[in-house]
């Protein structure tokens, strides 16, 4: 059993809601979108293609300012949010679920589109054929053919959002028990003398989450070439 | 009854047809580039034409003039593609199933293509020939008001092929649902077809019962001279010393092979190209087949071929020989000959069983 400190643990059960909770809610839209980038042929599909794209490149703590600035609870859509839903982001766990879903959402998006690259397009026009509606054949050939591509997605887009670092302490700050993240902890840590002792069992829980999130994003990957190739 | 009119200017060919199809197999003839694969897709609605009419009984598929264009799934229009696209995540079972109102026909279909041992088996472990089967029944559960077939023994070898077509002459005697049949091979239009368009540079070129289409002089520049030729019927009189012998119009037949059974009729197909004209009944030939025959019409090419139309009983027959012995053998229409047919010429893969 890996030995960590009382804010270790909060910090891993939190990365894990905050993970858990942005894969969840990121993916249909991940799919969505991916549909509409693999598929779509519409004006503004460029301007779409790079916004998904831009925290990829974007220094992350540029991605959390622009968050404060939009979802701040003195910014229209902050306010619009508080008011109507109650919800507020800012400082707070749930901004930490927002910064991680719009960080990892570029790779989940990758992976789907990847996905739906490789279903041959005859197929759908075959189900077509066989009186099957759009959406039917989406449901019973596409989304099949693709669910290993989807699964990855998912995977990477958690491992991503359980390292999210930059965003999410510009956005949501680092307070022990409500926005302080296995990452943002591991920062804590090394700022007080002495603290190293603590971090490593947090540094060897990040590397085991990555490492084995790769791992089975890659063979899933696998799963859809094999799936579309109608070996599995 | 199928109704079809479209137009749609491409790039560099523009496509503008009319036409008409019944029951039985239709076929649309042509070169690469001739626009049949346009057609199809039209008709299936996976291809939107600038013109489009498309009239399938007493429904109305497409009509650009009324802005009616159905989507594919609505058109109960089976489609057999070139490749056999059948669903890899599916069974066998699962793919014919997967357009059927209810599984009824499925013993029945299964059974007609020999595909009943496949069932439960995954696409990827099929053959070629077999995954084109499993396609065809697909197709055909559908419950379709009309089947298209495009190109659906291109990519299939000469064996395979010839492993198939005896399941696509099923299915048109048995499965009772008009086809579109789209090709290039001249030999699977004269086993199959009842009716043949033929396409060039997006027009019809002439269009009409196959055997009339075949024979026909005139659609000689469109076959191309070494596909002219005639389509014969005959009827299976005996099987001796690894021939057979069958009756035609205008006399009897040695072709090799034993195949149909006696009585039955079959078709056989007289290449122009292997037709030679005597005027005299010749003596001491090694061709087995020697049919008495009156020269009907003379056709000069441009090159230095002529073609003979020849009557013989009912039947026609074209004879491709050069204009130099035209003219020294003086032929004129009304004039009795003999044509002398290479034993070759009516070999096992142009002998076809009957369908009328």
């Amino acid at each position: 059993m890996i030995a960590l400190p009382p804010e270790g643990w909060d910090a891993l059960w939190l990365s894990l809601r905050v993970a858990g909770l942005s894969t969840l809610l990121s993916l249909p839209v991940a799919l969505g979108v991916a549909l509409l980038l693999a598929r779509g042929r519409f004006v503004g599909r460029g301007i779409l293609n790079g916004l998904v794209h831009l925290p990829l490149v974007l220094p992350p703590v540029v991605t959390g300012y622009l968050l404060l600035i939009a979802f701040g609870r003195t910014a229209p859509i902050g306010i619009f949010l508080e008011d109507t839903f109650g919800l507020v982001l800012a400082f707070r766990w749930t901004g930490a679920v927002l910064a991680a879903a719009v960080m990892s959402f570029p790779l989940t998006v990758r992976a789907i589109w990847l996905a739906l690259e490789a279903v041959e397009p005859g197929l759908e026009e075959a189900a077509a054929t066989l009186g099957a509606s759009p959406v039917r054949v989406f449901v019973t050939v596409t989304l099949p053919l693709i669910a290993p591509g989807v699964l990855a997605g998912a995977v990477i887009g958690f491992a991503k959002a359980m390292g999210e670092f930059g965003a999410t302490i510009t956005f949501v700050s680092n307070i022990p028990g409500e926005t302080q993240t296995v990452p943002s902890a591991i920062y804590s840590f090394l700022q007080v003398p002495g603290g190293e002792a603590a971090v490593w069992g947090l540094v060897a829980l990040a590397v085991g989450v990555a490492l084995g999130a790769l791992l089975l994003a890659e063979m899933l990957s696998r799963r859809v070439a094999a799936r579309i190739a109608g070996r599995a | 009854m199928l109704t079809i009119g479209l137009s749609h200017r491409f790039d560099d060919f523009a496509l503008d047809v009319d036409i008409t199809a019944g029951d039985g197999i239709t076929m649309l003839f042509g070169p690469s580039g001739a626009g049949k694969s346009t057609i199809a897709k039209a008709v299936g609605g996976l291809l939107r034409t600038d013109r489009a009419y498309v009239q399938l009984g007493e429904r109305t598929l497409a009509d650009t003039a009324q802005k009616i264009w159905l989507k594919p799934h609505a058109r109960r229009i089976g489609y057999v593609f070139q490749e056999p696209r059948l669903f890899p995540h599916l069974s066998v079972r699962g793919n014919l199933l997967y357009g059927a109102a209810q599984d009824t026909d499925l013993v029945r279909i299964a059974d007609l293509l020999d595909i009943t041992p496949l069932l439960a088996r995954r696409p990827a472990g099929l053959s070629g020939g077999e995954a084109a089967r499993v396609a065809l029944g697909r197709a055909l559960l559908s419950a379709p008001s009309l089947l298209i077939l495009d190109e659906p023994l291109a990519a299939l070898d000469a064996r395979r092929k010839a492993d198939i077509l005896p399941y696509l002459e099923r299915l048109r005697d048995h499965a009772g649902v008009p086809m579109l049949y789209i090709t290039h091979a001249l030999d699977e239009v004269a086993r199959l077809g009842s009716t043949l368009v033929l396409l060039r540079d997006g027009k019809v070129a002439r269009t009409g019962r196959v055997r009339d289409v075949l024979s026909d002089p005139d659609a000689v520049p469109v076959l191309g001279p070494r596909m002219a030729g005639a389509m014969l019927e005959g009827q299976v009189l005996r099987h001796v010393d690894g021939l057979t012998e069958l009756a035609v119009s205008g006399g009897p037949l040695w072709v090799p092979g034993t195949a149909g059974a006696i009585g039955s009729r079959m078709r056989l197909r007289v290449m122009a190209q292997d037709v030679i004209v005597g005027t005299q009944r010749p003596q001491g030939l090694s061709a087995l087949n020697i049919l008495p025959a009156q020269v009907v019409s003379l056709h000069r090419g441009d090159g230095p071929g002529a073609l003979v139309v020849l009557q013989s009983g009912t039947d026609r027959l074209l004879a491709r020989i050069t204009q130099r012995s035209l003219d020294e053998m003086g032929l004129a229409p009304g004039d009795q000959v003999f044509g002398i047919l290479k034993t070759v010429s009516v070999g096992p893969t142009d002998v076809f069983a009957g369908m009328d």
